[in-house]
């Protein structure tokens, strides 16, 4: 079941030649029906309703890692055997199921059927019921579909499918409208804020973010939209917004000190920020940054990591420990690798960084034996184990559960690498 | 279809993983896509195991469904038969390779693997995790299981095979010890303890012992009836939860191992603790449990037997054993709730304001959310339902942990009395409670006096019912940690009698009521 080919090596782009290992064995990943965890935090007015097995929902509760202390803005309708047996039915159960929801959460604005293998595989059409049914409850509900299911999208990527599913929401920028820019890709609130105040320094005024707090407040987009991808696994989306005449920024994603500043210089070029405005006003931010991350670098400097594939925010958070942590990295696994994307982090790799692409868990865990490295970077099915065994781990999930974007998080970035090596220096058990 | 917040059980497939992650040299190939996976996270991160799972997910992707899926999971038993050497294997779909209809069980007999390979048909669109778990148990026991060789002859000491415990089980691990003691100490041999920690080897040894302890029903029922058909193995039924039924337990045991009447009491806590005049304060408590089947039952009778509960509400998502916790409301003239929805979990709560629940984490939750103690009883776990130290639930010490940690959460008797005395104190304002900490929290609308803590309770309120003066000022001379049930129930009282201005004798008609 493994197939693992050696692809031609890309173009050298200011790094050495390195092939991508590519592996189709089996991935220890979740699924996109994983993103609904912090996409319903973001979106405060959506409503997500899964529509999967029982497996979907235990696999959404688990992942959260949390009991529910309120009724939370998800749920799965879960398909029993009758289900199965006629889609019309299937069909008038969702109707049931979703009237019965709307009834009881008045305050939603957006619901989203989402996918799951299940309703994939037996061709449940939710395009055509989230039609359906955004005909009957619009405009007071938006009802749209994207699909999270395993088959299609691995963890993050069901951000990207919903992300997608809204971008024909946003409104026509107006004819004429003056340049605007977007960021694309969920970010906390508070970093949110932090690189609106940032913008605004630089006089960029008229700055989007997708997806937004509130249905009501999605920034339009049109041919003068720049969009700066804040997430590394926007394929979709990406494509979406270019459909309805935006363009896409080059950059690296705006991890750490460096690729904060490499960000936001790609959104100061396009708007025609000068020089010396653009360092005035990220200079205080960066140098925080740098200061925050310097006090870490002892602790990684010269470590060896191996990072699992998981989120695809590898190949930015391998740069930067190796940029700027100084790290040595053995391997940089990704569930998915978009070159386009990419291409600006690829570029500051340090040569030689081996890069792998899908995965054989058994195979890669080998690997990673072999290598002996310091600091493993991992999901939460492996660490456990790992640990278990001497290797120091730090989860993935929370590369995407926490802040780790701009400059006021670059530390606490750092920090996360640290502290299982600084937890292991001190106990003596 | 049926909408789920938050659901008590997992798939099937969770269970038949309890079993394999249980058990050494058994190897689980499930036909599975990736984000299936999350699975295993439940036995390394909750349970906190140091070794994956031993299962093997075929990771199918959407790509693959047009081509040759069967071939991708033959490939997988093959791959995971040459990494993993297991003594057998079992091979099974999640729900959606159960709707692709590969056959897994055909596909990987035709491999020719030179071990015993075990097919699971685990619906996953009717059945849920605990049912996955026994039928898996099950299955493994009937594939697996050898009678004894020659007659029956019964040793000096009796044996016995222990069956029940598994991965992610509610204090397995500890209950185990505690009983595997217990039968030592009245001269009972274990032979086999299954699923957790069995080979395959040892299933099939289970017909060697001389009977069978069934521990957790939900999990090793079927097992044991197949064992007790097949081989002439009689079970031992009794849930040793609580010192009542450990003792009747031990009975039972004494009866099918052929052993004189016995008592094995030593470091029995619970008895002498329940009578003691500390204790008295825990009389008619009103206590809600809501648990799987066999843990909402054995919770009932001691709440009721052993501390003297008022047991006013009960309940279980486990549908196969309805029939028991219903037998056990109709005992207490309560009606069972059978759900596996929370939300009618909490409304009942919320409608039968018990002083004590006994519930799972979600009930924890609950109770939090509505101000009333907790104790955590059942399953689904939770990285807590797996402490550092021996915690059983079963057996004489069981008792012990259970007396501690169901009183725990009320408040201490004594320290009760002197709050009484000391109300009007200046110095026991609401600030100050209880040295303890434990003082449930008070729920109170926000006309509350200003330093209560304002909690996340429903009110029973519609905001034309009201409090005068001279009863809001008495309200504030009933101490903090009783005063927000004294206000609820009092408005509730006034609610059902249409009373607009709850006056001090609305209060006093309200105590006089509700008071026993
Ligand atoms: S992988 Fe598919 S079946 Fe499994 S939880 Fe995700 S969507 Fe549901």
């Amino acid at each position: 079941m493994t197939v693992h080919t050696l692809i031609a090596p890309r173009p050298a782009a200011g790094c050495a030649e390195d092939a991508v290992l590519r592996e189709r064995g089996q991935r220890e990943v979740f699924c996109g029906l994983t993103s609904i965890v912090w996409l319903h935090r973001k979106m405060q007015d959506a409503f997500f309703l899964v529509v999967g097995s029982r497996t979907c929902a235990h696999l959404i509760q688990s992942a959260a890692g949390v009991m529910i202390f309120a009724e939370p803005r998800f749920a799965t309708a879960i398909m029993e055997e009758r289900d199965l047996a006629g889609l019309t039915d299937a069909n008038d159960e969702l109707d049931r199921v979703v009237e019965r929801l709307i009834a009881r959460r008045p305050d939603i604005r957006l619901l989203f059927l989402v996918g799951s293998c299940p309703s994939e595989v037996i061709k449940l059409d939710l395009h055509r019921a989230a039609r359906r049914l955004d005909g009957i409850f619009a405009p007071r509900v938006r009802v749209l579909n994207y699909s999270g299911s395993g088959i299609e999208t691995t963890f993050t990527e069901g951000e990207d499918a919903a992300l997608a599913a809204i971008v024909p929401q946003m409104p026509a920028a107006a004819p004429g409208a003056a340049p605007s820019l977007l960021v694309a890709g969920t970010l906390a609130d508070v970093v949110e804020d932090q690189f609106r105040r940032l913008f605004d320094g630089l006089g960029i005024a008229d700055v989007g973010f997708l997806p937004a707090r509130r249905l009501a407040d999605l920034p339009p987009v049109g041919p003068a939209t720049q969009v700066l991808l804040a997430q590394p696994f926007l394929k979709d989306t990406a494509r979406a917004l270019e459909e309805r005449g935006a363009s896409l920024l080059s950059a690296p994603l705006p991890v750490g000190a460096e690729g904060t500043t490499r960000w936001l210089q790609a959104a100061a070029t396009a708007f025609h920020v000068s020089r010396e405005r653009f360092q005035n006003v990220t200079a205080a931010g960066e140098a925080r940054a740098e200061r925050a991350v310097r006090r870490h670098r002892a602790a990684l400097e010269g470590r060896r990591v191996f990072l699992f594939p998981d989120s695809q925010i590898e190949i930015p958070v391998a740069r930067f420990l190796a940029r700027e942590m100084g790290m040595e990295l053995i391997e940089v696994g990704t569930p998915y690798l978009h070159r386009g994307h990419l291409a600006a982090e690829l570029a500051l790799l340090p040569p030689g960084a081996a890069i792998s692409e899908g995965q054989d868990v058994d195979r890669q865990l080998d690997r990673c034996r072999r290598a002996a490295p310091d600091l493993v970077v991992c999901g939460l099915g492996l660490a456990n184990p790992l640990e278990a065994e001497g290797i120091a781990t730090k989860w993935s999930i929370e590369l995407i559960f926490t802040p780790i974007q701009g400059y006021e998080q670059a530390g606490d970035l750092a920090e996360l690498f640290a502290r299982p090596l600084a937890r292991r220096q001190k106990l003596a058990v | 279809m049926q909408l789920t917040l938050w659901t008590y059980e997992g798939p099937p497939h969770v269970g038949a993983m309890r079993i394999a992650t249980a058990m050494e040299g058994l190897h689980y190939v499930l036909h599975a896509p990736q984000g299936d996976t999350y699975a295993d996270l439940l036995f390394t991160m909750i349970e906190r195991r140091d070794r994956r799972p031993p299962v093997t997910y075929t990771t199918f992707q959407a790509r693959d469904l047009g081509g040759d899926t069967a071939g991708l999971f033959q490939d997988a038993c093959r791959a995971a038969y040459e990494r993993f050497r297991p003594e057998a294997m079992i091979v099974g779909a999640s729900c959606t390779a159960e709707l692709i209809q590969d056959d897994p069980g055909g596909l990987a007999t035709t491999l020719g693997l030179p071990i015993p390979v075990i097919a699971l048909e685990l619906p996953a669109y009717q059945k849920k995790e605990n049912w996955g778990a026994s039928e898996t148990f099950y299955r493994l026991v009937r594939g697996l299981a050898r009678p004894r060789a020659g007659d029956h002859v019964r040793g000096p000491r009796p044996t016995c095979n222990i069956l029940g415990p598994t991965a992610l089980g509610f204090r397995h691990r500890d209950d185990l010890l505690e009983i595997r003691r217990l039968l030592e100490t009245i001269g009972v041999t274990v032979n086999v303890v299954a699923p957790l920690g069995a080979r395959p080897s040892d299933i099939a040894r289970l017909g060697e012992a001389d009977f069978n302890v069934v521990l957790y029903p939900e999990i090793a029922e079927a097992a044991a009836r197949y064992l007790e058909k097949a081989f002439g193995q009689p079970a031992v039924r009794t849930v040793p939860i609580g010192v009542g039924a450990t003792r009747d337990f031990i009975a039972e045991v004494a009866r099918v191992a052929g052993l004189p009447p016995l008592t094995a009491e030593a470091g029995s806590r619970l008895p002498w603790y329940s009578r003691s005049v500390d204790s008295t304060y825990l009389t008619g408590k009103r206590v809600f449990i809501f648990a799987d089947g066999p843990h909402a039952v054995a919770a009932a009778r001691v709440a009721t037997t052993e501390l003297a509960f008022d047991l006013v509400g009960i309940g279980t998502y486990s549908r196969e054993f309805a029939r028991e916790v219903r037998a056990v409301a109709a005992e207490h003239g309560i009606e069972a709730l059978i759900t596996d929805d929370y939300l009618e979990v909490e409304d009942q709560i919320a409608a039968l304001r018990p002083e004590l629940i006994l519930g799972t984490q979600m009930e924890r939750h609950i109770a939090k959310r509505l101000g009333i103690p907790c104790a955590v009883i059942s399953a689904p776990v939770h990285v807590q339902d797996f402490p550092a130290r021996q915690s059983p639930q079963m057996g004489f010490e069981g008792a012990n942990v259970l007396f501690d940690t169901w009183v725990h959460p009320l408040m201490m008797g004594l320290e009760e009395h002197l709050l009484h005395m000391f109300r009007d104190d200046f110095e026991f304002n609401d600030r100050s409670g209880s040295h303890l900490g434990k003082a449930p929290a008070p729920a109170a609308p926000a006309a509350a006096v200003a330093a209560e803590p304002e909690p996340a309770a429903p009110s029973v309120v519609p905001a034309t019912t009201r409090w005068d003066a001279g009863a809001e000022n008495e309200l504030r001379k009933i101490p903090f940690f009783v005063r927000g049930k004294a206000r609820r129930n009092t408005e509730r009282f006034a609610l059902e009698r249409g009373i607009a201005t709850i006056t001090l004798d609305t209060l006093y008609d309200a105590k006089a009521h509700f008071g026993r």
